[in-house]
């Protein structure tokens, strides 16, 4: 018998009894669309953070002031030492290793903002030239910080779009006095607009130079210092350097702490990963239920049709062949049913995407594959047992119905 | 062709043994007319069973075309059963939910038989027992007589050697019988071997050669005594279909 005949004939019994096929299929649908839609959710999530993550720049390495242990509280801290600060010089240090590209130290504080009447509090970012190229970020209009001595405390700022446009509305900014804090700046650019990043809002943001904000906030110490290596490769030799020679500079003290945004992405990735192949399995048990549900309907289907298999038995039809011929009607049940599945599951994560237009909903090509899969392999596993009842009936009792 | 020797039959019912055939030796030649006859329970069916390979001997041997096919395993019996055996059936057997024409050709689908070759088998067939225009009506669409026609169409669709009839007029009303069982004779003039399982003598009795059955054991062929002569009353013994 060829395949053609196979199908054509699985397909002519399967349309015999079409309420039941239907339903089927709507089975088998769901199964496969949850799969789809659940994955898709959760590789956007991936995707989302991914990105959010990768935005802050590439092949960073950040240093951070004080050792992180995971023993919970050191012994510095029960006697009131606070982990010894990360100075200018430090940054400037860091310069030496050869793999370094750009570096932006970052001083993070608060300030209140004033123009005439107006005024506010906003976040205030004291960092180099450099942020610009390491962070990625946009200039809109003007320039950015000038580049030249890290000591040197120049009476400028860069606004974030929001600012801006709260401060200055449509008028000039660039070049207009502000006051912050205590001391009057000069607006010699303004960012682009740029969203949301990692909870940081970039468009609320007043930038001034590292030493700036270090007056303003009478500190000298630095937040984080992001360093950008000259190449992926590169990162190790950044870290090995960074922790060399913060290592010297502090009298043989390793109280610093590097990572690389890549161990961060990665580990976000991972967790993510894991999280969406748990909610693709989760979906994946419906796929077994729709098995269980094929295997009941070819049960029925088999002693419904007691009858023609004699017939098919007494018309020259081995075994073998009886057999495929509920293979191909539960395969054909199956794929179908995830074919109608995926265009669910696709038109589902689509609306997903138009809700959510944050977050880059779309199925991993593993996900679509493994539920497709899964459902052709219920269901042709799960008609094994009414095929082999069908090819196994005797064909006397079978032509007698009974 | 076909040849029985000291085949038999018996069933496990509950815990007894109920014997179906016993002993039969039987031989036909192609061409053959025979009619089986004999009350319900004789062992008839399970006779004419044994000869389309659905069903195999407890005891004896079965030859056909000189090969031992009780010797076979399901899928070479099937494979015989294709090329060589034709069913008619009293209740037709049609699928319900195919039409005429695909009725007709299912055997030849089953045996791989090329699309192109099974069209043009089919319309012919179609032609031969008019019903080119019941082609594409389904089953329960036609009459008595039509779907029993369809049903010899298929039969026949593999040019078998043997063609079996079980009671292939029971369902029908005297004249389409009639019409139906001369269809079937029709066949024995191109060499077809036509077995007929009926109950009906008058049925039984066109046949060239009629074959009394019974309790199991064929008891004439002809009006001849071949066997030992039956009880006096098995004609009227009541015994439970044994098919």
């Amino acid at each position: 018998m060829r395949l053609i005949d196979v199908a054509q004939f699985a397909a002519c019994s399967l349309r015999g009894s079409p309420t039941r096929t239907l339903l089927m299929m709507l089975a088998m649908s769901i199964g496969v669309a949850s799969v789809v839609v659940l994955t898709a959710l959760g590789e956007g999530a991936r995707r989302y953070v991914v990105d959010q993550f990768s935005s802050l720049g590439t092949n960073l390495v950040i240093v951070l002031p004080g050792r992180t242990e995971t023993a919970g509280i050191g012994p510095g801290m029960l006697i009131g030492q606070v982990p010894r600060e990360i100075s200018l010089d430090d940054v400037q240090a860091l310069l030496r290793s050869p793999g370094v590209k750009r570096i932006a130290p970052l001083t993070v504080g608060s300030a209140t903002l004033s123009r005439d009447a107006l005024n506010r509090e906003v976040v205030v970012l004291g960092s180099t030239s450099e942020l610009l190229e390491v962070r990625h970020m946009e200039l809109g209009l003007g320039k950015f910080l000038p580049p030249g001595d890290i000591h040197e405390s120049a009476s400028v700022c860069v606004l974030g779009n929001q600012i801006k446009r709260e401060f200055f509305g449509n008028e000039q900014a660039v070049g207009a006095w502000v006051r912050l804090g205590d001391r009057r700046f000069r607006v010699i650019g303004v960012l682009a607009s740029q969203g949301e990043s990692m909870g940081m809002r970039t468009d609320e943001l007043v930038i001034v130079p590292i030493a700036s904000a270090h007056q303003l906030f009478n500190t000298s110490g630095v937040f984080r210092i992001l360093i950008e290596a000259k190449s992926r490769d590169g990162i190790e030799q950044v870290m090995h350097d960074a922790e060399e020679i913060m290592f010297q500079r502090h009298n043989g003290e390793k109280d610093v702490t590097v990572i690389t945004q890549d161990a961060v992405i990665a580990t976000f990735d991972r967790i993510l990963t894991a999280l969406t192949m748990a909610v693709g399995g989760i979906a994946a048990i419906s796929l077994a239920v729709a098995g269980v549900l094929i295997m009941n309907v070819m049960l029925i289907a088999v002693a419904q049709r007691v009858k023609e298999i004699g017939l098919l038995k007494a018309l020259g039809a081995p075994p073998v062949q009886i057999r495929r011929l509920f293979f191909a009607e539960a395969a054909l049940l199956s794929g179908i049913g995830s074919m109608a599945g995926l265009l669910l599951g696709y038109a589902g994560s689509t609306i997903i995407g138009q809700i959510y237009p944050a977050l880059p909903v779309s199925p991993p090509w593993w996900a679509v594959l493994a539920a497709c899969a899964t459902a052709l392999g219920t269901g042709i596993l799960f008609s094994v047992w009414p095929a082999r009842r069908a090819a196994r009936l005797d064909p006397v009792a079978a032509l007698a119905g009974r | 062709m076909i040849e029985l020797s000291q085949v038999s039959r018996s069933f496990t019912v509950g815990d007894q043994q109920v014997a179906a055939l016993r002993g039969i030796d039987l031989s036909i030649a192609a061409g053959d007319y025979v009619s089986i006859m004999g009350p319900s329970g004789s062992g008839k069916s399970t006779l004419l069973n044994m000869i389309g390979l659905l069903d195999r001997p407890s005891s004896g041997t079965y030859k056909l075309d000189g090969g031992n096919v009780t010797a076979l395993d399901d899928v070479q019996q099937a494979r015989v059963r294709s090329e060589k055996i034709g069913f008619v059936f009293q209740s037709f057997h049609l699928v319900p939910r195919l039409t005429a024409a695909m009725n007709i050709e299912l055997p030849l689908i089953l045996a791989g038989i090329p699309p192109a070759e099974r069209k043009t088998r089919v319309v012919k067939l179609l032609e031969n027992y008019g019903l080119t225009d019941r082609a594409d009506h389904r089953p329960d669409q036609l009459s008595g007589g039509q779907r029993q026609r369809v049903a010899i169409a298929r039969a026949t669709s593999m040019h078998p050697a043997v063609l079996l009839a079980d009671e292939p007029t029971g369902n029908l009303d005297q004249a389409t019988g009639k019409e139906v069982l001369h269809l079937l004779e029709q066949l024995v003039e191109q060499n077809v071997a036509l077995i007929l399982v009926t109950h009906d003598p008058v049925l039984g009795g066109r046949a060239a050669r009629q074959i009394n059955m019974v309790d199991g054991q064929i008891v004439s062929e002809t009006g001849r005594a071949v066997g030992r002569v039956p009880p006096a009353d098995a004609e009227r013994r009541v015994e439970p279909d044994l098919r």
